[in-house]
């Protein structure tokens, strides 16, 4: 809906007036204030999971903001000092203690990690309740998906920035990933590393990374991701077009209402409630019982010793754990390397479900009893995952992980089937309260 | 006006096409630095000097731990019933015979060592990097199984390894672990990350 047919801000005559005429003949404020702002219609119905998307907005701002400051007192430095202590793992205590307010804006910004996944997996689910990613917001989604992946990136280069011991093996593990490659995997990793170990060099490549690289595209991409989304227009809990129906006087959606100040507004209650949850973990839980935080983290990063538990951050442990699921050789391919290529594709297939999915309704509320059982097992069966990445692996953990792994990846695959031979309800002609 | 006017000159597009290919190849080429200058520096080549380790204090039955270019290399002082557990072994675990390429041409075989009760390995497993730890009890109170021989147990992935750093079948890691060029300076002395000169 922006790039519309605004007009120009005429003034009346005011101060104000003549400087607003004086910048809209310049630049297009009133253009992008009514298009994406005062005259972008959304649909009336929204709930309580449409607060996820502005909130995530929130969290990437105050991402941006701490990690500035942090910036001023962080060093990327493997060596140690005269305490024999990593420089860098020295810095972030250094932050901790004698910084003032230090803690607060560390904490702010470990905690604001796993926000960042709480509320983005919130969104995504939202999608896959209602139909989000559906035709014509299939673009909407893969920048969607894109954010995600940048994110998951931006995470675990900012995890090994604190260089303890969860940081160093953390980092161990992921980048020998690459080494599974065929032919080019050894030499892949060590240029990723930057050395034939990580090292000083891995350190500084991803603080690079971190507060350059990854947040530049993350920000151009939520851009695209808010201008796709402008440009076809929300979806809804009922999952229809409300721009089928417009005022034919205005062309305005007759279920459409102004985003500002409407659903400013109702954003705002959501910010509230998320930064009251969000205010009591950073002042009395920042570790959350090691979820956020983990304790192993506290040591310093020791290359001769991994600790004798190791698992990534919640936001991690599904992937991880179809990581491990994987122990079987076939096809002269080693259990390694399947691992590897299903934890891709565990994450690659979520581009292709606007495709997959061929149910005539979008929204769950229309939908049948097969695709509500299906959601409602693959949620099961990822938050299993979640959990088993967490625990140490057994022989009877292992079967249950591989068990998990198959429902996550046959949600997806058999999507085109039971998504159509599923008895939809008929879709209502306008938004239902 | 005749039919030539109205043609697009061709030849003009052409140095088009030309001009944007040039530029393309020199794009292409100006990320090489960048990306090389990610390679490890000549500094971090250098890096690689051996060290030295002594070994006249270690205890049958222990193992101590040295640094080599960042890593963990681990020396065990095996005893006897320790070196025999190799054998009663040899069909549980994936390359008895090191057959794969993971170690200098010099060791080989079920020891893979120089003198047989002196292991030296780096303590990298071979999965995805994690460093195992030592399990030397020998059955149930290993916590692993009640006829564990003593070996090694990674808290990773759980890939286990015998003795002789040879990776159990059906376990995540795919190879043995890496044994180091290493040389013998004196009977008490190694010096890892060199092989014997000529």
């Amino acid at each position: 809906m922006a790039g519309g047919n605004f007009e120009k801000f005429k003034s009346d005559g005011s101060l104000l007036g003549n400087v607003m005429e004086w910048v809209d003949a310049r630049f297009p404020l009133t253009e992008n204030w009514k298009g994406h702002l005062s005259e972008y219609y959304a649909p009336k119905n929204f709930n309580f999971w449409y607060f996820f998307g502005s909130l995530a907005l929130l969290v990437l701002v105050m991402q941006v903001v701490t990690g500035i400051f942090l910036v001023m007192h962080y060093k990327p430095d493997a060596s140690l000092n005269a305490a024999g202590v990593p420089v860098a793992f020295a810095s972030v205590e250094y932050i901790m203690r004698d910084v003032p307010w230090g803690w607060l804006i560390r904490y702010m910004h470990s905690t604001g990690a796993s926000a960042f996944f709480v509320v983005v997996y919130l969104h995504m689910f939202r999608a896959m309740l209602y139909g989000s990613y559906r035709k014509p917001r299939e673009l909407l989604w893969i920048f969607g998906v894109l954010i995600y992946l940048c994110l998951m990136a931006e995470a675990f280069a900012g995890y090994l920035l604190p260089w303890g011991q969860m940081s160093f093996w953390g980092a161990q593990v992921i980048i020998s990933l690459f080494s599974a490659i065929p032919v080019i995997g050894g030499d892949l990793t060590t240029w990723i590393r930057g050395d034939y170990v990580i090292a000083d060099a891995t350190l500084n490549r991803m603080f690079a990374f971190h507060v350059i690289a990854i947040p530049l595209a993350l920000i151009g991409l939520v851009a695209a991701h808010v201008l796709a989304l402008h440009e076809v227009g929300s979806n809804n809990p009922d999952g229809i077009e409300i721009k089928k129906n417009k005022d034919p006087k205005t062309g305005i959606p007759l279920d459409g209402i102004p985003f500002h100040p409407y659903y400013t507004v109702k954003d705002i209650v959501g910010v509230v409630v998320f930064l009251m949850v969000f205010c009591a973990i950073v002042f009395f839980a920042p570790e959350l019982g090691g979820y956020f935080l983990e304790y192993n983290n506290f040591i310093p990063a020791d290359p001769l010793q991994t600790p004798a538990h190791i698992a990534p951050v919640w936001y991690f442990t599904p992937f991880y754990s179809i990581l491990r699921a994987n122990t079987v050789n076939f096809f002269w391919i080693d259990a390694k390397l399947w691992g590897v290529i299903f934890m891709g594709l565990g994450v690659m297939i979520l581009f292709f479900l606007p495709w997959l999915d061929r149910s005539p309704a979008k929204s769950i509320r229309y939908r049948g009893p097969i695709y509500k059982s299906a959601l409602a097992i693959f949620v099961v069966a990822f938050v299993i995952l979640g959990y088993l990445g967490m625990q140490a692996p057994t022989p009877g953990y292992t079967v249950v992980s591989q068990i998990c792994t198959i429902i996550y990846f046959l949600f997806f695959l058999l999507m085109p089937w039971y998504s159509r031979i599923d008895k939809c309800k008929p879709e209502p002609e306008r938004v239902t309260s | 006006m005749s039919g030539s006017e109205k043609k697009v000159d061709c030849s003009r597009r052409n140095l088009v096409f030309a001009t944007a290919a040039v530029g393309g190849v020199a794009t292409v080429a100006t990320a090489v630095p960048f990306l090389a200058s990610m390679a490890p520096s000549e500094r971090a080549k250098a890096a690689g000097a051996p060290v030295e380790a002594d070994i006249g204090k270690l205890a049958p039955g222990e193992m101590m731990r040295v640094e080599w270019r960042g890593k963990p290399v681990w020396i065990i002082h095996r005893t006897k019933e320790m070196l025999e557990s190799l054998k009663k072994v040899a069909d549980q675990v994936a390359d008895p015979e090191s057959k794969r390429p993971n170690q200098p041409a010099y060791i080989k075989g079920e020891g893979r060592s120089i003198k047989p009760e002196y292991l030296v390995v780096v303590g990298i497993c071979s999965h995805l990097g994690c460093s195992p730890t030592d399990k030397f009890q020998k059955g149930a109170e290993s916590g692993i199984a009640a006829d564990w021989p003593g070996g090694f147990i990674c808290p990773c992935h759980g890939s286990t390894f015998d003795l002789s750093g040879r990776v159990y079948k059906n376990k995540p890691a795919p190879d043995n672990l890496e044994v180091p060029p290493h040389t013998y300076l004196s009977d008490s002395r190694i010096l890892i990350g060199e092989d014997k000169k000529a």
